[in-house]
């Protein structure tokens, strides 16, 4: 039998994974680099030659309608990460005590997390319902307000609604990852910072804080990769609307190459958000490779 | 042990209630309104308790086999089958050998490919869904389970071979030294000695990448047309923006369609959780 040297078996059981990558991610971003370069039509085939230049990326950057969609993305990531974070690492100290029902508490975490993305933006649509939602009667029925309310029909409130919708799946991730990182604490270093006389407030900032920041900026950043790219829960619950109040950058995308078939815009925009997300997976590996040094 | 105060006592069980509460009720009133009739569900004010239970959604999107919506639901629920499992299977065939070599022949140029592995599986979709629209359409391939299988092997093939070699990783090197010694070929040993060491490993990675593929919606709701492939996800999208908002149907779906994922997800919590963490985490 033939023995190949170390470094051809090594690349050669890397190359069914290589050849995936290259063709299902590698060619469609050059191509995609490529048609935001062109006037590329999606109903005309012959629009794909024809050549732009800068144009797309001129356009899109003067177009207030995309602009737009990048400031609610930023709005969107910003209240659910920072909503998922603190709610996360709170339900991860909370856990992390000692109490009847806990392991039960902690098993109902991986329901949100397990429930389907379209079904968790269906059932908070449903919730959130102007004539007959369960949320307008909850709280008239207890007296906090006095009329029903469009909840997602208010450009105002919608994409607080929708960044609702996300917190609830994704807090329980932020606390599986902090509950991890919290029950490598010893005990005994709690006790005798308590001993030494430090209130709770002292005992997380110094016992407790050192030990979870790093999985959880890591919790962080994940989060914020995966939030900027929403699009899911928008399409199901509001298609960007009332008067655009929710419409993310990848539904503008979405919108800008399918429904006006414009694909060479479409690829200029789309570009522009990779670049967003590129320095945001940038972090997060240059995260992942610290932790992996210390650990 | 210092023993916690009595207020402290309250403030934890209070807040554990209440967690409790905020994780179940939004699910347990998607099943209420799963078992209730229209006229409850659009009455002023509210009936949380139904006047009758009845599972006839049930019945509409599963048992009444010649019914549309039951031809779209149980199409749904077969092609997201199909998909998810394809999905998987081959991905980890594609990830176990790559995440060996990543983990057992390092060098410095392979070793970059992990971080742009990483990289590929979090780009947006917008990035690639034009190119890989038109190829498929000149393929032929728009609105099959083939071109939802492959694209889905672009996130999932990543992603697994990530969390698999972060997991082979533990294993010690030595294990492979005997055998290699005696003749045997690397994809003898991954078979015979890794792979059943890792087998908790690849279970986790086996469920994270089907719940991946159950769950995406994106390229399915582009790449699909009709009943021949939509999946899950598009088919309870398409049922909420019916003209007719038959919550009490609509929550049906819904239900059924997280049961599958849900009941994986409880079966294999300890996979689950070690998946999520060495997904997350490990560099």
């Amino acid at each position: 039998m033939v023995r190949f040297p170390k470094a051809t078996t090594a690349w050669l059981l890397l190359t069914p994974m290589m050849t995936i990558i290259i063709g299902v991610v590698g060619y469609p971003l050059i191509k995609t680099v490529y048609y935001s370069f062109t006037a590329a039509h999606l109903a005309s085939p012959a629009t794909t030659d024809r050549w732009v230049g800068f144009k797309n990326y001129l356009k899109a950057l003067g177009n207030t309608k995309f602009l737009d969609s990048i400031e609610n993305t930023a709005y969107f990531v910003s209240v659910s990460v920072s909503a998922e974070i603190v709610i996360g690492v709170l339900v991860a100290l909370l856990l992390n005590q000692t109490f009847k029902g806990r392991t039960l508490l902690r098993a109902l975490l991986i329901l949100p997390l397990a429930l389907p993305t379209v079904v968790n933006a269906m059932m908070w649509r449903l919730i959130y319902g102007p004539d007959f939602g369960a949320l307008n009667a909850l709280l008239t029925q207890i007296g906090l307000m006095a009329e029903y309310q469009s909840w997602l029909g208010d450009p105002d409130l919608a994409l607080w609604m929708v960044a609702v919708a996300d917190i609830w799946k994704n807090f329980p991730l932020v606390a599986l990852i902090t509950l991890a990182a919290l029950q490598t604490i010893s005990k005994d270093l709690i006790e005798a910072a308590t001993l030494d006389g430090a209130n709770a407030w002292q005992r997380f900032w110094t016992v407790v804080f050192p030990a979870i920041i790093a999985p959880v900026s890591v919790a962080l950043v994940l989060r914020t990769i995966e939030a900027f790219k929403v699009f899911d829960i928008i399409y199901v619950m509001t298609r960007g609307g009332p008067a655009n109040s929710t419409k993310t950058v990848s539904f503008h995308v979405y919108q800008e190459a399918f429904a006006y078939m414009r694909i060479g815009s479409g690829a200029s925009y789309a570009l522009i958000v990779v670049l967003i997300s590129a320095v945001l997976i940038a972090t997060y590996l240059w995260l992942i490779k610290k932790q992996g040094n210390t650990a | 042990m210092i023993q916690p105060s009595k207020t402290q006592t309250i403030i934890v069980y209070s807040s554990a209630i209440t967690l409790g509460l905020i994780l179940l009720c939004p699910v347990l009133w998607l099943f209420i309104m799963s078992v209730s009739s229209t006229k409850d569900l659009t009455t002023l004010p509210l009936q949380w308790i139904p006047e009758d239970i009845s599972f006839e959604n049930y019945i509409k999107l599963i048992g009444d086999v010649d019914s549309t919506s039951a031809e779209s639901f149980l199409y749904a629920l077969r092609n997201s089958l199909i998909v998810a499992l394809s999905a998987t299977f081959l991905s980890l065939c594609v990830a176990i050998p790559a995440a060996y070599s990543l983990s057992r022949l390092p060098g410095k140029r392979r070793k970059s490919l992990l971080f742009v592995a990483i990289a590929t599986f979090m780009m947006p979709p917008v990035a690639l869904v034009l190119p890989l629209y038109s190829a498929m359409a000149s393929l032929g391939l728009l609105n099959t389970h083939i071109a939802l299988i492959a694209v889905y092997c672009g996130i999932l093939v990543p992603f697994t071979t990530w969390l698999l070699k972060s997991n082979f990783d533990a294993i010690p090197i030595d294990l492979d030294e005997a055998p290699l010694i005696d003749g045997a070929n690397r994809l003898q040993i991954i078979w015979h000695i890794t792979l059943p060491i890792a087998k908790p490993a690849l279970g986790a990675a086996a469920l994270m990448a089907v719940l991946m593929a159950w769950d995406e919606f994106f390229y399915a709701l582009l790449f699909t047309n009709d009943i021949r492939a939509k999946t899950l996800p598009v088919a309870i999208a398409d049922f909420a923006a019916g003209r007719v908002a038959d919550y009490g149907l609509i929550s049906a779906a819904g239900i059924l369609a997280t049961i599958p994922p849900v009941s994986m997800a409880y079966f294999l919590q300890k996979s689950l959780v070690s998946g999520l963490m060495s997904g997350s985490v490990k560099g």
